[in-house]
């Protein structure tokens, strides 16, 4: 997967809504498949089309503003991503051409899922929020900074996500390097706690109706 | 040094200190579902990848499987069927535990973890689901993660993590009759905020906590997600591991000391606290579209955002009991366990829903929780009251694009999401508790539980 754009210059497309949920980013509904793609097109479906079963547009939605069609930056409110862990709101966003989402402050799921799929999640103060909704910003992930209309603002981010983003560094890969760690914290805690490790095989009574 | 609960779970899995401040955490059990599991499980046969160790993982088919009798791999949800299809071949290339479709044990992934003793006390447990937080009620750190979370989880058997807040939430006191653990969550929230507990492990503590029994608990820890918070958890006592004895995987020679330990030193500091008088607590019902537009039942609409009075119909100013209602549901992983059925079922019982109600469902937590129930004869009060008795499953905690509400249904749900379209598109969902839900249905609109006494 590629890594975060460096640096990222895009008009914010404002969604100045506090508590946007992942049901609404993507419905169940149009989570048609076991895949991580294909969501694109029902990414924000409530909103951004006019009835639950049609394609047919909503004007009155940001993304079909043509300003801001295949924006590839959101600026949001407070708790952005609440509600179902489901990454599938992430990979929605992601394919439709969204590389970063500054709000207000994120879900914890939501904001994690983000960095795994090299999204950026960047929490500024309000006024900070809505000074670059709108407006053309320049995202510069290694000095930790947002610039608009000559105005810059810091922003916070741990850097192992900096690190995964900008080199996209799989987390996988990356903690594989510990294994040996990891393999003697285990041998050590099966001893501490075997009650951990030693589980009964489910017999074949238990799974029959 | 005096620690915190979170503080003991967490350093006894620190495996290792990574540079730039995260902390590698060892995960003791996971815990799938075909919604999202398939996917973590589809990535790694792609990558090449295995389970580290597939002994200590497990999944359910539960979110959109059918709940009428007489279920088999078909949903009513479209494509649904290959879900479980594709999650069942996973699962045995995997060597993965599976509670299936028609498999006794079969239940919403939160309910049969406890029930078959996955989940206990002091153990790390994550599942590709919000609501894994409801585990925590035992004394486990438990939290819900995103799929590429869960294939990391089961190839490497930890996660990198920052290490976050403590905060404490007291409910000093005890509860007044009719008020339930349901109404202690949804109070936090709708005080606090619906992300009053961002960053924080929240511990449930105090005298109306330790009054709840485990089902309770749980339904305290299951809204811990709603609340932000990346979990929420309650010291294990006496009853947690009276509950957990005998369950299927629950080890044998029970009780290690070592969950004794398992609490809050009375000296320890959390980086936040928050204290609530459990005695001053009412039935609480959603208003709007957040958990945090959660009012008692008793109340007036306040003043929120102007999107949230559109959608939901109400105008400040209205009170919210008595607000006519089309619909009713109890299930899902927040409110559907024995104890539950049994406080709805004593309200519903020799009482008849209103005609206003077209569609009422009460949808079990586990399918033990289904026998349960008909060994004591609930399932014949529930469906004599009108109400449809289903097989266990998420159901229409969630609408996947199948089953649905009548059009422009408002609901009284005793589920944990209010958003728009939770319960399908332009359904107006109001979240209670069992016993509000019961009373609801039976005055045809929004009522007070403590108006119908059993
Ligand atoms: S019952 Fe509802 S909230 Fe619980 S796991 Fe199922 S869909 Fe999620």
């Amino acid at each position: 997967m590629s890594a975060f754009p460096q640096p990222l210059v895009a008009r914010a497309a404002p969604l100045l809504r506090d508590n946007v949920d992942t049901d609404t980013i993507i419905p169940s509904r149009e989570m048609r498949s076991t895949g991580r793609t294909g969501l694109a097109d029902g990414l924000f479906a409530p909103w951004r089309y006019v009835g639950a079963d049609t394609r047919r547009e909503n004007p009155d939605f940001v993304l079909n503003d043509p300003a801001y069609r295949g924006a590839a930056i959101i600026a949001a409110g407070r708790n952005f991503g609440c509600g179902s862990s489901r990454e599938h709101a992430v990979w929605a966003l992601a394919e439709y051409g969204v590389k970063a989402i500054v709000a207000e402050s994120f879900a914890p799921i939501f904001r994690n899922n983000c960095i795994r799929n090299f999204l950026l999640p960047v929490v500024l103060e309000r006024t900070a929020v809505e000074a670059i909704a709108g407006r053309e910003v320049t995202v510069d992930l290694a000095a930790r900074s947002i610039a608009c209309e000559g105005i810059a603002y810091a922003f916070a981010i741990e850097d192992e996500a900096q690190q995964m983003l900008l080199h996209g560094l799989d987390a996988i890969d990356l903690t594989l390097q510990h294994r040996a760690d990891i393999d003697a914290w285990t041998a050590a805690d099966r001893t501490a706690r075997p009650w951990v490790y030693d589980l009964p095989a489910r017999t074949q009574e238990s799974v029959t109706p | 040094m005096p620690r915190t609960l979170f503080d003991r779970i967490w350093d006894a899995h620190r495996v290792a200190s990574l540079p730039g401040g995260a902390d590698l955490i060892a995960i003791d059990r996971v815990f799938l579902h075909e919604r999202t599991g398939a996917a973590a499980l589809a990535r790694m046969a792609e990558t090449g990848r295995t389970l580290r160790d597939p002994a200590r993982v497990f999944a359910v088919m539960d979110h959109i499987v059918d709940t009428r009798p007489g279920r088999g791999d078909g949903t009513l949800m479209p494509g649904g069927e290959g879900f479980i299809t594709e999650t069942r071949a996973a699962c045995r290339a995997a060597g993965i535990t599976l509670f299936d479709v028609n498999d006794r044990d079969q239940g919403i992934v939160h309910v049969i973890s406890p029930e078959q003793g996955i989940v206990l006390p002091g153990v790390t447990l994550v599942a590709p689901d919000s609501h894994t937080c409801t585990q925590g009620a035992f004394g486990a750190l438990a939290w819900g993660i995103g799929s590429s979370e869960a294939e990391h989880a089961m190839v490497t058997g930890t996660l990198r993590m920052e290490r976050p807040c403590a905060m404490r939430v007291t409910f000093a006191g005890a509860l007044p009759p009719g008020v339930t653990a349901k109404d202690m969550i949804l109070a936090l929230i709708a005080a606090q905020g619906a992300g009053g507990g961002a960053g924080h492990v929240v511990e449930f503590a105090g005298e109306a906590v330790r009054g709840l029994d485990m089902e309770a608990r749980m339904t305290l820890c299951n809204m811990a997600t709603e609340f932000s918070a990346v979990t929420g958890l309650i010291a294990p006592d006496e009853r947690t591991f009276a509950y957990l004895a005998g369950r299927p995987h629950a080890p044998a020679d029970f009780a290690d000391p070592y969950w004794r330990t398992l609490a809050s030193d009375a000296d320890a500091v959390f980086d936040s606290e928050i204290v609530i008088d459990a005695s001053g607590l009412a039935p609480m019902v959603s208003w709007g579209t957040s958990p945090e537009h959660t009012i008692p039942v008793t109340a007036r609409v306040p003043d929120g955002p102007q999107r949230a009075h559109d959608y939901i119909g109400l105008a400040p100013g209205t009170p919210l009991a008595g607000t006519p209602l089309d619909a009713a549901f109890i299930g899902s992983c927040t409110n559907s366990r024995i104890a539950d059925l049994r406080r709805a079922a004593a309200i519903l019982k020799g009482r008849r829903i209103a005609p206003a109600i077209r569609k009422a469902l009460v949808v079990p937590g586990s399918m033990a929780v289904r026998r349960q129930a008909e060994a004591e004869g609930l399932d014949k009060v529930f469906e004599a009251a009108g109400f449809e008795w289903r097989m266990s499953g998420c159901s229409l905690c969630f609408y996947a694009g199948g089953e649905g509400f009548p059009a422009g249904s408002r609901v009284i749900s005793s589920t944990n999401r209010n958003f728009e379209g939770r319960q399908g598109p332009g359904i107006r969902t109001h979240i209670a508790s069992p016993e509000t839900v019961a009373a609801s249905a039976l005055a045809g609109a929004i009522a007070d539980p403590r108006d119908y006494p059993a």
